[in-house]
């Protein structure tokens, strides 16, 4: 296996997505340091756009709300100076590709890699404009771009995938958008295996789908970890959410 | 190959592409790698011009309007697509891909739909193939576009409200798109215009090629030549102009105009004019140019014409602009309605307000007597009347 930021574990990892600016603009840090004092070991943190289409209806919502509260980059690079300071763990930003492309990629990686950001996840950035135009400055900064993988991702484009990446493999556990259950039947199983058979050079992290304990165990019985989102998105529109982080991080892991 | 047309990466200059998460990836992929060959099958051309010619009702007159063309001082001709069966140019390319989606072996249609004229062309396509048929659509629009709505369901389509942004085209292309994801082996996706990860802005342009194939040959019978001096088409994503460009754009003597939406006016903050305040920048699969935020943020577009009331262009537009070859203005609401009243008291036909704008444009230009103009009258005007009506107190 590569060389990557999971050294320290390889098993049964914990990613919390949650947007930035939501629910109010200042909460982005505050919940980062209280996912990592409750157990997550790593995150990504969504920049919102007014058009995500690979999302639901949980984070097309958090991600409206969080650009009437006013967030975008700039506030976020902003917010995320005190990262380092107060978070140890591996943060990674996941946003579509318009917002980055205004900011300017190079800006962005650079902003990236002065507060301390690992990688990052950009669903709408096809793998050919990465590879083409964008992989050297992603390099220059070391940023990691993470690629997604579906159920209908060929072997050949999955080996692709794999040379190219550095951190993980983001494991989509259906072709779906976000907020969805995860149904782990027998095709799902089918395909988290001849994942595992292939032994990528990089760790697997499934996502989408992902709302609890038992699809948390159930993912993390074939891959390295696994994100949760829309479940823990929702539990943020919650008026006491911020007591409520350390049980929700507990329960998933029990 | 023309320097206008799409090259092998799926890119017109510098805009483009297939900006795509992964899950639309193999549908995109399967559609990349198949849709030139199917559509030069015998049988495909075949079952495409006869269904055109049969069902269709084309070839679309070219008609010189006389009365029009003694006010402005030129010899217009109208590209009658307003006399196509369901009453607009949209129907071109839903029997195109219609045909393909069948070849390609998919049970189900998806569409977006603002006004609901393309949803209305792709309901009629699939009651044509008996395939089962969901068109997203607005929930404004579905409220403002009654009659359409009802068309599509008359044809056995399910229409499904977009309830997420502002509820009105561009959020319908989300929740197509999100519906694609969500379907990924059985489904074909129908974009009604030259918008969305490559190659549909290829494979709509080609569909709607027929325009501008049938107007050659008509202006040789009527003119004697081929190519005339302008050819005017209205844009909101792009596809009537795409059209009716295509077999001009490498007659560069052939002036091309694109009319855009201006609203309330360009600097009013509710308008359309994508290439007057637009940027380069990414939206439903392709980089074009884009009416955003310094952020990136997309901004809600806004016109009297539901049809033109998209926040970019297709990116062959956005390179025909860059490039120069054509030239890209906007009309207001008001220089429109009025040039929609003037047609139709000069020559009796009711054109689409989308089309107006084209007409529109013809106030702004100077002409010495010789010239040939041809303009796209993309659609005809029943489905405005409420608003030709509410606009003229009649």
């Amino acid at each position: 296996m590569k060389e990557n930021i999971f050294q320290h574990k390889q098993q049964k990892l914990l990613s919390i997505y949650y947007t930035a600016g939501y629910p109010t603009l200042d909460s982005t840090i505050d919940i980062a340091e209280e996912l990592e004092k409750s157990g997550a070991d790593f995150l990504e943190i969504g920049f919102p756009y007014s058009d995500p289409v690979a999302d639901g209806p949980v984070i097309q919502n958090s991600s409206e709300l969080a650009l009437q509260n006013g967030m975008n980059l700039k506030v976020l690079f902003e917010q995320l100076k005190t990262l380092r300071s107060r978070v140890s763990i591996p943060v990674f930003l996941m946003g579509y590709f318009n917002p980055v492309l205004q900011y300017g990629v190079e800006n962005f990686c650079r902003s990236c890699q002065e507060v301390g950001v690992n990688g990052v996840i950009i669903p709408d950035l096809p793998m050919y404009e990465y590879e083409d135009l964008y992989e050297t400055i992603f390099k220059q900064h070391g940023i990691s771009n993470i690629f997604l993988v579906t159920p209908q991702t060929s072997t050949e484009r999955i080996r692709k995938i794999d040379k190219l990446s550095n951190s993980f493999i983001y494991l989509l556990s259906s072709n779906a958008t976000t907020g969805k259950n995860l149904e782990v039947g027998e095709s799902s199983t089918a395909y988290f295996k001849r994942l595992k058979e292939m032994e990528l050079e990089n760790p697997l992290v499934i996502g989408f789908g992902i709302s609890n304990a038992e699809t948390f165990a159930k993912a993390t019985a074939y891959a390295h970890g696994a994100i949760i989102g829309s479940a823990f998105v929702k539990l943020l529109s919650r008026p006491d959410y911020h007591n409520e982080i350390k049980n929700f991080v507990k329960k998933i892991k029990s | 190959m023309s320097k206008y047309q799409v090259d092998k990466k799926g890119y017109y200059g510098p805009f483009g592409g297939a900006y795509i998460p992964e899950m639309l990836y193999p549908n995109v992929e399967e559609l990349q790698s198949r849709y030139l060959e199917i559509m030069q099958e015998e049988s495909f051309q075949q079952e495409f011009h006869a269904l055109l010619k049969d069902y269709v009702g084309r070839p679309s007159p070219l008609y010189h309007a006389k009365r029009l063309s003694e006010r402005y001082g030129a010899t217009i001709f109208l590209k009658r697509e307003d006399l196509n069966h369901t009453g607009a140019h949209k129907i071109n390319n839903t029997i195109g891909q219609i045909l393909l989606a069948e070849r390609l072996g998919k049970k189900r249609i998806i569409a977006e739909t603002g006004a609901g004229q393309h949803g209305v062309a792709t309901a009629t396509v699939c009651a044509l193939k008996g395939l089962e048929c969901v068109v997203y659509m607005g929930e404004v629009d579905i409220a403002r576009q009654a009659p359409n709505v009802a068309r599509m369901k008359m044809m056995g389509a399910k229409v499904v409200a977009a309830t997420s942004g502002s509820k009105t085209l561009k959020d319908a292309t989300n929740e197509a798109l999100r519906d694609w994801i969500n379907n990924p082996v059985d489904t074909h996706y129908i974009i009604g215009s030259v918008v969305g990860p490559h190659p549909y802005p290829d494979l709509v342009a080609r569909f709607q090629s027929i325009i501008s194939e049938e107007t050659k040959k008509q202006l040789v019978e009527k003119t004697g030549s081929t190519t005339p001096d302008y050819v005017l088409a209205c844009v909101g994503g792009g596809s009537n102009a795409a059209g009716m460009f295509y077999h001009f754009l490498d007659d560069e003597q052939v002036k091309l105009i694109a009319v855009e939406a201006a609203g309330h006016g360009v600097d009013s903050g509710e308008t359309a004019a994508t290439t007057a305040l637009g940027k380069d920048g990414v939206l439903h699969g392709s980089r074009s140019i884009l009416m955003q935020t310094e952020d990136g943020q997309v901004i809600e577009p806004y016109s009297i014409s539901a049809g033109l009331d998209y926040p970019g262009i297709g990116p062959q537009h956005a390179w025909l602009f860059k490039s120069g070859r054509g030239q890209y203005v906007s009309i207001t609401d008001d220089e429109a309605m009025q040039a929609g009243l003037l047609l139709t008291k000069l020559e009796g036909i009711i054109p689409a307000i989308e089309s107006s704008h084209a007409l529109a444009h013809l106030e702004k230009m100077t002409f010495t007597g010789d010239e040939n103009v041809v303009i796209c009258l993309s659609g005809r005007g029943d489905k405005d009347l409420d608003n030709y009506m509410k606009y003229f107190g009649f």
